[in-house]
This record gives C-alpha cells, structure tokens and sequence, in this order.
C-alpha cells in the first residue's frame, strides 16, 4: 500500500516515469497504479475476446471465399490479441480465471460497440473500418504506455491490426461502388456504426472518471476527446472518397481549430449499453459463457491427462 | 475421362470446403482462448486449400466457373463432398475426434498425390501435406488427452468414435472416378491408402484408451451427391449472400 | 466458476537460423507437447519463427527489483570492459 516505508520505492517509481521509462512486472508500483491497469488491460482484453462474437457472426456466411478467409484471420487476430493482453495483465498478479470469471459474472466491463448487432454483409466492412480504426487510433497511443508488458502487447497488436482496417475499407468500397442495393447496405451499416464508434473514445475529459490519473502516470498517453477528434479528421476523407455520408449534419471543417466540429454524442444511449442494456450485451456474455462453461470438461480432461503422464514419468524414474 | 478428372479433383475441394465451414464455426466459441486461435488456423488451412483445389477444378472444367461460382452457385446435389465432413460439430470431443480420422487421412492421401500424374495437383498436394501433419499431430494429441484424461471426456470421445466410425468406409471405397484416376496415375490405389490409415489409427485409439468401433452400417453417397439433411442448411448459410444478390462482386 | 488453473508458460521463439530464441509471449496449456502446439498457433501466425521453446513461468527464477542497484550499478564505472576506454594509434585498426 501507499505508506510512508515505501517513500524511496515511490521516489524510484516515480523518476521512471518521469524519464519516459518503462515500469516491468515485477518493479515496486502503487497499489492504484497496478489497480488501474489492471482494469484497463482487462477490459481492454475482454473487448478483444468479445470482439470476436460480431464479425463471427458473419463468418459463416462470407460472400465469397476471400473474403470468409480475411475475416477468419482477422477474427483470428481479435482472440490473439485478447490473448496478448491476458497476459500483460497476468504479469500484474491476476490470473486469467480471474478475469475471465469477472467478465462471466458482468463485473467487468468490455467495449460497449460490441453489444451491437451485425446485421448486414456491410456491418463486418463497418466494423474493420470504423471500430477497427478507432481502435487503431487508440491503441498507437497506448504503444508508448508506461507499463511494459502492456507497450509491447500494443506494438505486436498495432502490427497485426494493420491489415484490419483495409479488409474492411476494401469490403464498403466494393460495396459502395456495387449496385444501389449494396451500397444502401453499406451506407446503412455506416449510420449504425457511426456513432456508437465514436463512444469507444470514452466520455469526454471533464466527465472520465479514470483519465486524469492514467495521464499521469502515462498509462493513457493522449486524452478521450484528443484521439476521437483525430479518428473524426481521418475518417471524414475517407468516408467521401467512397461516396458514403457520415450520419451527422452537424459535421463541418472548422478552420480555426483546423478540426471537423461534429455532433452531439447521445451519451444516455452509452451509459444504457455501457451498463447492461444494449441490444445484445445478453447475448454476448451468454455466449461467452456457454463457450466456457460447455468447455470446463475439456478443461479438465486435458489437466487429468498431463497428470497423469506426470506420475507414469515419475513412476518410471523411480 | 476430363470429366472424371474435374469431378475428382472438385470433390477434393469440397471436402475441404465443407470442413473449413464446420469448422470456422468454432470461431469465438472454444473452450478456451488459445484453442479458439488453433482451430481458426485449422479452419483456414482448410478453406485455402479448398480455394487451390476448387480453382484448379475450374480450369479443368473449362467453363469459366470460378472458386465462387463454384461454391456458392452449386446445389447440394452437385457437392461431393464425403458425408463426414457435413455432420453437425457435436461437442469438442466429435469435432476433434472426426478432425483426426480426417487427418490422419488427408495426410497420406497428400502423402500420395504428390506423385500424381496431374502436376497441379501434386504441387497443391505438397503444401496441403505439411499443413495435414501438422492438423494430424494436433488432433491425435487431442484424441489422446480426450481418451485418457478423464471419464467424462473418455466416454465423449468413445461416442464421438462410435457415431463417426460408420461415416469413415466412404473414404477408402473406390467409385468409379477414384478407378478412372486411380487408372490414369492421378489418384493413388485407396485400397492400399485405407489399409494404412487404419494401422495408425487403431494403434493412437488403443493408446488413447478407446474402442475401436465394429464395422457394421456404413453410410455411403456424398460423392453422388446424395447428402444428410445437415448438408441443406449448411449450404443455405454458407450461400446466403450470393443467392439473395445474385450476379454481384463482393 | 473455474476451478483448476492452466499453468502459465512463457514461449521463446527464434525468428531465423544464427539468432538467438527471444521471449515473444506467454499461454496457457496443460503440458509442455500443448504449450508447444499452442505457441505455433498462436506466435508464428506470420512466420514469425523457426524454432520455438517453452518454459514454464514457475520455472523462471529472475532477479528483483530490490537488487537493482547491487547487481547492476556496479558495473556502470568499469569503462575499461569497453574498447573505446583504450588509447592506441588509429591508423593501425586495432
């Protein structure tokens, strides 16, 4: 805990940070420092394994070969990421039961984006372009965080990521430059998606709980309104260069801030969703769970037979 | 005889295709992490190589039908694909247990036609047994910790075994294309290939502590197109898009 | 809800012949044979490797923060280990 004894420690801690380096699992770090990762890694992890659930949605039912194989190796990719950040957080002494229970029971929280439902072909484009992008936009930023475990976990992920958000630009240009059918498909996908991407920036600075803190000690290395407004300036060109309208009239390049000005966030709708009821948080924690608790046998089969060859290897040494 | 040929190498494809469809199902849906990323790189495996096969089909063919014309525009009565490959997942236990009989296999049938006549083919062959001995060392593995690891999981396996046992003789039971390309150097002898097959296998389910099932019903008629009733709906899913937007680039 | 942890293992992979293994990551797995096949899964999706190892996390014994300066201070002044620390004629490429 935070106690006098511990002023040199805290010193040390301190000076690390400050010279831009990285604090490593197993430094002397305060209680909240490790709390607040914790929780950031984690349902940073969760959103990744819950991630997976939208777009497998579509997996299945891919239109065409290519395109069910980029988005089986993308999908792919969200698991193993999930995976990466399990275990950043495992090196902060929680163990992924722990987390994965948190996540089961609903104390943890995950990216609410995902609690929307995939209902069109164009909703996988949307989700590879859109949330994917401001996932991106977040996660460069997170690659300079202080925890280092955590750092390196988002350089491989921003690494991989790279091809995410092209495979899902490519799928709403096809689709916007297809027939009329196709490309109200794609601009309906875009109106869905539109805003509730922008709320995985999170609440605004004045409003965020965590923020203040996590800047400080340089576990957020950017503000939740500084990297919305950047993903807002990048995704406007390109939304136009396929000819789809971003569902805001508010939307206009303001030169003095030399930003896009845009609209009102409806932030009743994230806090709904953030807690509980958007239209498939059910749905998503119920197959997580139904995925993990029709799993327990495997699990156990798996753990018996490595103890068991344990002992016969034992019994053999004997 | 370039019928027989497009027929053979098109049901190789659809073997492959029906596979990676089951098995990309999995995706998100695992028992735990690392496995939801194993099985997605088996799934892969197998739709890439559905692509390479599907797409040589078409040139044999000739007639412009394309990997996805191939896939998606066909009815259930032109897949001809074993049955095995269609059934429901089931449990981990089912999924895995047919993974292996698969396998195992697939790997000596790759083994073999890397010396067919047909060098497209042999190529395809070469890199889809690296990927075959691979998906075998991981299913055998699974097999083996499935049988001996704990009751539960042992008797999961042992009914995965029994209901899987009957859909295996279609693989080893030559029809009238297996002769013609049998007969041409470009499909190998399956009587030899079965004979093989079942010494490993009988030998990693005795090691596994499982029962080799009797060889009594066998189910037959996936090359003909004669399906299970699961094979309707597969295709329905897997179609969808393509069917209900006919004629469109996606 | 789970009962039974997975034991942790930690992967090392070697990314081409004449490197050395470089820890790249950690997973779960039951045993060693898993954590292998779990390591190729999921570490060299993009040919990220030729030769992996695992090595239980239990099964590292590393050094504390608390040593920090006992281990690793006392050689900040031993300029001599280092070849710049000694003057000879450039010309002859020592």
């Amino acid at each position: 805990m935070d106690n006098p004894s511990h002023r040199a420690e805290q010193a040390r801690f301190d000076a690390i940070i400050a010279a831009e380096e990285k604090i490593e699992p197993r430094d002397w770090m305060p209680e909240k420092y490790r709390r607040n990762l914790v929780r950031q890694i984690s349902q940073h992890a969760h959103s990744e394994v819950v991630g997976q659930l939208p777009e497998g949605n579509w997996i299945t039912r891919a239109p065409t070969l290519r395109r069910k194989a980029t988005l089986l190796a993308k999908v792919q990719d969200e698991a193993g990421h999930g995976l990466y950040l399990y275990s950043a957080a495992e090196t902060l002494g929680v163990s992924r039961e722990q987390m994965v229970d948190d996540l089961l029971d609903g104390r943890a929280k995950y990216a609410s984006i995902f609690n929307y439902p995939t209902l069109s072909w164009a909703d996988v484009g949307a989700i590879g372009w859109l949330v994917d992008g401001a996932a991106i936009v977040n996660q460069i930023s997170l690659c300079r965080t202080s925890y280092g475990p955590y750092a390196r976990a988002m350089v491989r992920i921003c690494k991989e990521e790279s091809f995410h958000q092209r495979q899902g630009y490519e799928i709403m240009q096809t689709l916007a430059a297809g027939s009329a059918e196709q490309k109200a498909m794609a601009q309906d996908a875009l109106n869905r998606w539109w805003w509730p991407t922008l709320m995985m920036f999170g609440p605004h600075d004045a409003e965020s709980a965590h923020s203040q803190q996590s800047m400080q000690w340089k576990i957020k290395r950017q503000s939740n309104d500084e990297l919305r407004q950047k993903f807002v300036d990048q995704t406007v060109e390109q939304a136009r260069h396929i000819g789809l309208e971003i569902p805001d009239p508010a939307l206009r390049w303001n030169e003095e801030r030399g930003h896009y000005d845009f609209g009102a966030i409806d932030w009743d709708e994230f806090q709904r969703v953030l807690n509980g009821n958007g239209p498939c948080n059910r749905q998503r924690i119920g197959d997580r769970r139904a995925a993990h608790e029709q799993g327990a046998w495997v699990r156990e089969a798996m753990l018996a037979h490595a103890e068991k060859q344990r002992r016969r290897a034992a019994g053999r040494a004997a | 005889m370039s019928s027989a040929h497009f027929r053979y190498v098109l049901r190789l494809g659809d073997n492959a295709l029906v596979l990676g469809q089951r098995l990309s199902e999995w995706c998100g849906h695992s028992p735990f992490l690392e496995e939801d990323i194993a099985m997605a790189n088996t799934a892969l495996d197998h739709i890439g190589r559905a692509r390479m096969l599907l797409s040589h089909a078409s040139a044999i063919e000739g007639k412009g039908r394309d990997e996805d014309a191939l896939a998606y525009l066909r009815d259930e009565r032109e897949f001809g694909n074993f049955l095995i490959c269609e059934l429901p997942n089931g449990d981990y236990a089912f999924t895995l247990v047919r993974q292996y009989l698969l396998d195992v296999y697939h790997q000596l049938l790759f083994e073999a036609l890397r010396a067919s006549a047909d060098e497209e083919l042999a190529a395809i062959a070469a890199k889809a047994v690296k990927e075959a001995a691979y998906h075998a060392r991981r299913s055998g593995d699974w097999v083996l910790r499935f049988g001996d690891g704990t009751d539960e999981s042992q008797a999961r396996a042992q009914a995965a075994l029994d209901a899987l046992w009957s859909y295996t003789g279609e693989l080893f039971t030559p029809d009238a294309v297996d002769d013609a390309m049998q007969a041409a150097g470009i499909a190998p002898d399956l009587a030899q290939l079965g004979a093989r097959w079942r010494q490993i296998v009988e030998a990693h389910l005795v090691a596994a502590t499982l029962n080799v099932p009797p060889d009594d019903w066998q189910a037959d008629g996936g090359r003909e197109g004669l399906h299970t009733e699961h094979m309707g709906r597969l295709l329905a899913e897997m179609q969808f898009v393509q069917r209900a937007y006919p004629g469109l680039d996606w | 809800m789970s009962k039974q942890h997975l034991p942790l293992w930690e992967v090392f992979v070697r990314s081409r012949r004449g490197l050395d293994h470089k820890h790249i990551g950690s997973l779960h797995a039951a045993d060693a044979e898993q954590a292998l096949l779990a390591a190729r899964d999921t570490y060299t999706r993009r040919q990220e490797g030729v030769s992996i190892w695992v090595v239980r996390s239990s099964d590292i014994h590393a050094s504390q923060f608390e040593d920090e300066d006992a281990f690793f201070e006392p050689a900040a002044d031993k300029v001599y280990r280092h070849p710049t620390f000694y003057d000879v004629p450039e010309e002859l490429k020592l």
